[in-house]
């Protein structure tokens, strides 16, 4: 009989409204898969087994009386970056230590009310800055595909439990890739909505005009159902879209007959791995195959995409991580003033990227270098939304691969941060643009390494986006798993 | 000696009295216990985010139109960055470029003459919480430990900054003393500045009359009156005069002004002043404010003081009763009610300004405590021009009414004020005071009109004061002129 830790959620769901099994069945399946893999993982830093189980009975009474919501009983693990009332949330920082949220925000507060079973809270880069899930105060995640490599991140920990199985379903958020890239490193599907159609209330702030909420699942259709229960306007978020949620999941099998896609040449070429670059090559043969008509588009901006991403980006966090000053809550360090205080409280509570970027925030929005530094990055912005919205002119949606490599040895860019940072070269014009994207798994490398294809729409084309990332699913045929998930590997 | 002339500008803050605050929906409340007006948002916890409060933004808007400033059309929010324990956020949420309003200007009444201040920009912020320091000095150097309470964390608040227009101390607080007016005629504010909800900061310089630039500023906070604006401000000016003709530089400073001792003292110079990295605020979407609106706003501008004070005038009343018109509108409902009845402007503006505040402050009451209307002024104003009181007299029966004694002509019986208006009773009293003193009568018989005065005072006297005195003159002229 299959694990029912390995079922998609639309499989589960089927399952439960069927009878064949209890949402307590299925939470106790991902509470096992989680006991046997967190120690080589480290997906976790909170399980909450209490709260689980309890949502778990509601909502087996809910299916006996014939409730149908989508999520209803489904165990999901949410990113620790995700603000939960009851549930201690860190951001895997030290100085959020013990920290508990006397609120849920709104996508957790609509998963509860969706009746989703919510198993804990995972690790991630400190403040959600990193590309590996190394960056936490508490401690790496690691790949279920190969240990001994990163999950990519910095939404390593909720990618990690959806490729292991420890939850259905997982939500990170992404600002520069932080859904996508380990998506892409874990053979997950992991998706960036548009700008504002998931609300950022309670979602502790990175870059405030980039951060955006989205899911990690094991099937696009899985990942667009968990989107639309978290999507839609929000009145405590007002940089949330106010019209209608586009049709996501309505649309999953019309195919890609007689839809235009752009291969983005500068993101497919230099300094992309060779085996990347072919998956993405034969992702992109098979679009065409399937019906697609297939194009070059040049995007010149994205050239510098990267480099305002990490002034914009570390300016808004210079602000965003200001709050922490041990006044209010978390850390606080012992000084004769208050300035030795909130500095002393800084210094021990955030570790070293953290501080790089403040830092480099601080810098860029200083009298002086504001126009050279922030004036300029926000000026490229401008052009690199020029460049897609000239783009989508020509084409329906624009594709490349998600990471320029497959997961990368642990310890191996943790000095190097440009190098960190060049991870994140491919998704992080999406950010910038406010568009959606998503990363599909579309095959393994050499190594047996998953590798990740991006495609990417214009804002509020979600229903398109999920129309082509459903062929590309249909056409990898990926069905490998990661060997941590098999229990017997674990168990010999 | 050089001739100094001082250059002042003012920025002024008022927290808006709006439902809820800023960027939550805490209620703006200052009896609460303290750090209970506290939300997610408000208090910064981690994931909260702000949403604009509109209402605050009809007050600001309906400030802007009152200064004759341009709404803007597309405004934004900004960051303004600095670390301090009652900041929750550790950043202001305010405005930088494109503030709500720009460009407006307010005229002001200086000892009757009008003088005309520029208002460079009306701009929308929200203010922090308060610190409580406990310790020696009160203030956060030196404190052993300090309470914060956060209600007030994220109020309203509005930022008037003026242009550098004013040339004196008195200018000063008669711009602040109008801004508080204007500010309580929109309702959008108590602004008190004892419990600052108005507060004001002055940047003080002095330039040599006649000169095109401007000298070094200073900026002068912790000004909680408008006495003490006009004490700082004059201080300030000294201050600097002293400096500059002793051979010394003003150094570009923010100073303390201190109440009890009535001096400045320096805060922190320019060099460590901080740098706040403004930013457009990522959290919030640009303000439209479209044309409807602002139509909208200016079609609710409610009657300025200003305007009051020209009705005012145009009703007859002088600088000083149009003033202190503008400032009650108990009396100046009292005032208008009694020149629509015909009452003399001049007579009614002289009974508000001197009986009738006089009779207020010493009873610390109100009109409507009193049941004085504008009945009685017309009833009153009526017997004086018919000669059945005399002013004095008028004055006293006025007292009676506000002391609830009744109307005017209750009250004028009931004392006997009023005028003896049967000539042949004054004649017997004037017939009696000239027999009474023949030496007078023989001088003026003489040709001596000296003692004209003296008779009539003693007829005066005589008939209580009840007698028109113009009437007892002229009988004393004649009766003694005449009587061989």
């Amino acid at each position: 009989m299959t694990d029912l830790a390995d079922l998609s959620i639309l499989q589960a769901g089927d399952g439960l409204r069927a009878g064949n099994f209890t949402a307590v069945d299925l939470l106790t399946a991902h509470l096992r898969r989680a006991a046997v893999t967190e120690s080589h993982l480290h997906a976790y830093l909170v399980i909450d087994r209490v709260g689980a189980m309890e949502a778990a009975r509601a909502a087996d009474e809910a299916l006996a009386s014939g409730d149908e919501r989508p999520l209803l009983g489904i165990p999901v693990a949410l990113k620790d970056n995700m603000v939960t009332r009851g549930v201690e949330t860190t951001a895997a920082s030290q100085i959020l230590a013990g920290w508990t949220p006397p609120y849920d925000g709104t996508a957790v507060a609509r998963l509860r009310a969706g009746g989703a079973v919510i198993v804990g809270k995972t690790n991630l880069d400190e403040f959600a800055m990193g590309s590996s899930t190394e960056n936490s105060a508490y401690g790496p995640t690691r790949n279920p595909w190969d240990t001994d490599t990163v999950p990519g991140g910095s939404s390593g920990g909720s990618a990690a439990a959806v490729a292991v199985g420890s939850a259905m379903g997982g939500f990170g958020s992404d600002t520069g890739g932080s859904i996508r890239q380990p998506a892409s490193l874990t053979g997950t599907v992991g998706v960036k909505p548009t700008y504002g159609l998931v609300s950022r209330y309670g979602l502790i702030a990175f870059a405030s005009s980039l951060d955006q909420i989205g899911p990690i699942a094991r099937t696009v259709a899985d990942a667009a159902t968990m989107l639309e229960v978290i999507a839609g306007w929000d009145r405590l978020d007002a940089t949330s879209y106010r019209g209608d949620v586009p049709e996501i999941s309505g649309s999953l099998d019309a195919g890609v007959g007689g839809l235009r896609v752009g291969v983005v040449t500068e993101l497919s070429s230099e300094g992309i791995d060779p085996q990347v670059i072919d998956a993405t090559v034969a992702t992109v043969d098979r679009l065409s195959d399937a019906g697609a008509e297939v194009v070059e588009v040049s995007m010149p901006s994205t050239d510098y995409a990267l480099s305002a991403y990490y002034l914009i980006a570390p300016a808004e966090c210079s602000a965003n991580l200001a709050r922490f000053d041990g006044v209010r809550y978390g850390l606080r360090a012992k000084g004769e003033t208050v300035e030795e205080m909130m500095a002393g409280t800084r210094g021990a509570g955030f570790g070293p990227e953290v501080i790089r970027r403040i830092l480099l925030g601080t810098y860029a929005l200083s009298a002086g270098y504001y126009d050279a530094f922030y004036g300029q990055a926000q000026r490229v912005r401008t052009l690199v939304r020029r460049d897609f919205a000239q783009a989508y002119q020509g084409v329906d949606v624009l594709v490349s691969p998600t990471s320029p490599t497959t997961a990368f040895p642990v310890g191996a860019r943790s000095t190097d941060p440009i190098a960190m940072y060049y991870s994140d070269v491919c998704t992080i014009p999406s950010n910038l643009s406010g568009d959606p994207a998503i990363s599909i798994p579309v095959g393994l490398d050499d190594a047996g390494l998953p590798i990740g294809f991006q495609v990417m729409a214009p804002a509020l084309g979600e229903e398109l986006m999920f129309r082509v990332a459903a062929e590309v699913e249909r056409g990898a045929e990926f069905t490998a798993r990661a060997p941590l998930a098999s229990s017997e590997v674990v168990e010999a | 000696m050089t001739a100094w002339e001082p250059v002042i500008g003012i920025e002024t803050h008022v927290e808006l009295q709006t439902e809820s605050k800023m960027f939550c929906g805490c209620p703006v409340d200052f009896g609460d216990e303290p750090n209970t007006a506290v939300c997610p948002v408000c208090l910064a916890l981690p994931g909260a985010l702000p949403v604009v409060n509109e209402e605050a933004i009809e007050g600001i808007l309906s400030i802007g139109d009152s200064l004759n400033c341009t709404l803007t059309e597309t405004s934004l929010f900004y960051r303004k960055n600095y670390f301090y324990p009652d900041l929750p956020k550790n950043f202001q949420i305010s405005q930088y470029t494109f503030p709500l309003c720009v460009d407006g200007h307010i005229e002001v009444d200086v000892d009757g003459e009008a003088v005309r201040i520029g208002i460079t920009r009306v701009h929308m912020e929200e203010d922090t919480g308060k610190s409580l320091h406990q310790g020696d000095t009160g203030r956060i150097h030196g404190a052993d430990t300090t309470l914060l309470d956060f209600n007030r964390a994220g109020v309203p608040l509005v930022e008037i900054v003026s242009e550098p227009d004013i040339r004196s101390a008195d200018e000063a607080r008669a711009y602040g003393a109008e801004l508080q007016r204007v500010v309580r005629t929109l309702g959008v504010s108590d602004a008190k500045l004892e419990e600052g909800s108005m507060r004001f900061d002055a940047n003080v310089s002095i330039r040599p009359a006649g000169s095109e630039t401007l000298g070094t500023r200073t900026e002068v906070k912790n000004v909680n009156s408008l006495r003490s604006l006009h004490r700082a401000i004059d201080f300030e000016i000294e201050r600097q005069i002293e400096v500059l003709d002793g051979g010394g530089v003003v150094d570009q400073e923010t100073r303390h002004w201190n109440e009890g001792s009535g001096v400045t003292t320096a805060m922190r110079s320019k060099e460590e002043s901080e740098d706040y990295r403004y930013f457009q605020e990522p959290d919030l979407l640009p303000l439209f404010i479209d044309e409807e609106w602002r139509r909208r706003v200016h079609s609710r501008r409610p009657e300025l003081p200003a305007d009051k004070r020209a009705r005012f005038s145009d009703l007859g009343a002088d600088t000083q009763t149009a003033a202190l018109l503008v400032d009650s509108p108990e009396l100046a409902t009292l005032y208008e009610g009694a020149i629509a009845g015909g009452a003399d402007p001049r007579t009614i503006g002289i009974w508000l300004t001197g009986e009738v505040v006089a009779y207020l402050r010493r009873h610390e009451t109100t009109i409507e405590a009193t049941g004085i209307g504008a009945a009685d002024l017309i009833e009153l104003a009526a017997m004086t021009s018919e000669n059945s009181l005399s002013a004095t007299a008028a004055k006293e029966v006025l007292g009676g009414v506000l002391a609830g004694e009744g109307n005017p002509e209750a009250v004028a019986q009931a004392r006997d004020l009023l005028l003896i208006s049967d000539t042949g009773e004054i004649e017997s009293a004037v017939d009696a005071v000239l027999g009474e003193n023949d030496d007078a009568v023989q001088k003026i018989r003489g040709g001596d009109m000296k003692p004209v005065g003296f008779l009539v005072g003693q007829v005066m006297q005589a008939t209580g004061g009840r007698a028109d005195p113009k009437i007892v003159q002229e009988l004393v002229r004649a009766k003694a002129t005449d009587s061989q």
